[in-house]
């Protein structure tokens, strides 16, 4: 069994007046990804500050390696856990390389200089990412997709045995979801534990070893992608009602029904044309 | 070297020899410069054997009116270069300004109200500067609390605090030198538009003492001000104490804001315009863009006071006038890009 690395226990958490987490427990083992799905205001989102200790949960637990997150120091945090955030805005025109070699900022020393290794570490994780290219360019003149890649490789840098991944594909084309998926798959492999937040399904499925679905406050599911994606379960989640195929290797499909081609569409009744 | 490549050692101090050699190269402009033009080689003469020349008129121009306030023009220049690269980091926001926010208006309001009414107290001019510095660091808290809430403040409801706050305290500067019959002569007048034309030795030291203290709190932050630039989360994921860095970045902005505003008025846009032209020139790196500011600003506002006292023939131009003519210019095309890129509101 590998080392669990990061555990909620019963985590409650109110925004805003609204009940966003009610009891949730889920834990994270080195060496997988853990795929967290949910609907939008789910509390995906907040699950993830609250790993990375800058939202403070109402009740309940959190433990990282053991330990309380509390009991962490900011710095001491920033060297296990790194989040790649939905969407930052940077208000200044900073060239991408610079943006992602913030993220060796742990590691710095009290002057602050990036050493040759750390540079180092910054250009191989751009050049794993793809984006090597992108790093003279100003942050504020890349597109959405782009912005993304350059925060995941951020993340890279920091160089943490936990990874968060929020929504990390949404802007991206399937080419370079395929690909920041696969990178992630590497990682785990190397032991990293990596926790990704996706609203793709059909991608979670396939490159999550588990799935957890956040419904209600609680996590309504948490097992094998095949255990997970149930009819019953997308039914209860996302309101919606689906079918769930099978790849000829076992990998749920999820098929949504709708108004599908080659099917009679539902049309509502409509008043009989006027004379 | 390309714009890719991380800043080193060696470059941090090839930018700030530069800045400096432009630092000396105003510097003796500044003291060539004036009603009297005086021929380089004596200038020299006069700095480098003081005494051998004192008592003639140059060398009085020299020591006694023309270095004094090259000192005051270079230091308070400093001082507000260096507070506006803070305020916009503090609030990821080029368009952040003390001028523009509204700060230096609430520190001169501070130092108005110890000129006015200090003396029924017994407070004298020594009591102003610390009056500017509660005046900036109350408005600059007054600022977070009216515009901010969590997060990024937007552009908008920023400029537009910044803008009631600058008719509230112009006007109550109005209001309490007529109570206290100040606006009597122009002293109320160079207070509103700026100006280094009334330097004091011993407030050239403070405001000297307050920059040091600022920039020795600030520099060494400066790699958590480019992570705060990702937003307070990201910044606070990758190491940082985001409310101890904000509580230093306001004590040094208001100590520095404060105690050059007690004794040069509001000169404005010093901090719009120089770190906007630094991070075209040398990039947005703090760790480079705090330092180079401080020697920036003493430049821009050097040249800015020569230019005051030498473009009007007989008489000279308040320095906040030259800088507001140059600067807000400025921050409207800043404005319009911010308007263009879609980040406003």
């Amino acid at each position: 069994m590998s080392e669990l690395v990061l555990g909620f226990e019963a985590v409650r958490l109110q925004l805003g007046g609204r009940s966003v987490l009610q009891g949730v427990d889920l834990v994270l083992f080195a060496g997988e990804i853990l795929g967290l799905l949910g609907a939008n205001g789910a509390g995906k989102t907040s699950l993830l500050r609250i790993a990375t200790g800058v939202l403070a949960p109402d009740d309940g637990a959190v433990r990282l390696f053991g330990r309380p997150v509390g009991e962490f120091s900011r710095a001491e945090l920033a060297r296990r856990i790194a989040l790649v955030p939905q969407r930052s805005e940077v208000p200044f025109p900073y060239p991408a390389a610079e943006i992602v070699r913030m993220g060796r900022a742990p590691h710095l020393g009290l002057l602050g200089f990036e050493s040759r290794e750390d540079v180092a570490i910054a250009e191989r994780a751009m050049e794993e990412v793809g984006i090597r290219e992108l790093a003279g360019r100003s942050i504020l003149e890349l597109s959405g997709g782009e912005q993304q890649l350059v925060a995941i490789a951020r993340g890279l840098v920091q160089a943490t045995p936990i990874l968060l991944l929020d929504e990390p594909t949404a802007f991206l084309d399937l080419r370079h979801r395929v690909h920041v998926l696969r990178l992630v798959r590497g990682l785990a492999r190397a032991g990293r534990a990596v926790l990704v937040v996706s609203h793709d399904l059909g991608l979670a499925a396939r490159f999550c070893d588990r799935l957890a679905l956040l419904s209600g406050g609680h996590v309504l599911a948490a097992g094998s992608p095949a255990e997970v994606l149930t009819p019953s379960h997308l039914a209860a989640a996302f309101g919606i009602e689906a079918t769930v195929l099978r790849a000829p290797d076992g990998t749920p499909i999820v098929l949504p029904e709708g108004d599908a081609r080659g099917r009679e569409p539902r049309t509502p009744e409509l008043a009989p044309p006027q004379r | 070297m390309s714009a890719a490549s991380p800043l080193s050692p060696g470059r941090l101090a090839l930018v700030l020899l530069l800045l400096l050699a432009l630092l000396l190269f105003s510097g003796t402009l500044a003291l060539i410069a004036g009603p009297a033009w005086l021929p380089p080689r004596e200038v020299l003469r006069i700095l480098l054997g003081g005494s051998a020349s004192s008592g003639a008129p140059a060398a009085d121009i020299v020591l006694r009116i023309r270095l004094p306030r090259l000192l005051l023009g270079g230091i308070v220049g400093a001082s507000l270069s260096v507070s506006g690269v803070l305020f916009q980091a503090l609030l990821r926001n080029p368009l952040a300004d003390p001028f523009v926010l509204g700060v230096s208006g609430g520190a001169a309001l501070g130092g108005i109200l110890v000129l006015g009414f200090g003396g029924a107290l017994g407070l004298g001019y020594a009591a102003v500067p610390p009056a500017a510095f509660l005046g900036s660091i109350a408005t600059a808290l007054l600022l977070f609390a009216v515009a901010g809430g969590r997060g990024r403040l937007s552009s908008t409801s920023l400029l537009l605090t910044g803008v009631v706050f600058n008719a509230i305290a112009s006007a109550a500067i109005v209001f309490v030198a007529s109570l206290s019959g100040l606006s009597e002569g122009t002293s109320i007048f160079l207070w509103l538009i700026g100006s280094l034309s009334a330097p004091r030795e011993s407030a050239t030291l403070l405001v000297a003492l307050f920059l040091l203290a600022g920039l020795a709190f600030v520099w060494p932050q400066a790699r958590r001000l480019d992570l705060l630039a990702l937003g307070e989360e990201s910044a606070a994921q990758l190491g940082v104490d985001v409310e101890r860095v904000k509580r230093i970045l306001l004590a040094a902005t208001s100590l520095m804001v404060g105690a050059a505003v007690s004794v040069s008025g509001l000169i404005g846009f010093v901090g719009l315009i120089i770190p906007h032209l630094l991070r075209l020139l040398v990039g947005p790196d703090h760790r480079l863009l705090v330092p180079a500011s401080a020697l920036g600003g003493a430049v821009f506002l050097i040249l800015c006071d020569t230019a005051a006292r030498t473009l009007l023939a007989g008489g000279e131009l308040p320095v906040g006038a030259i800088t507001a003519l140059a600067g807000g210019p400025l921050f409207l095309f800043l404005l319009r890009r911010q308007v263009g890129r879609n980040l406003l509101p």
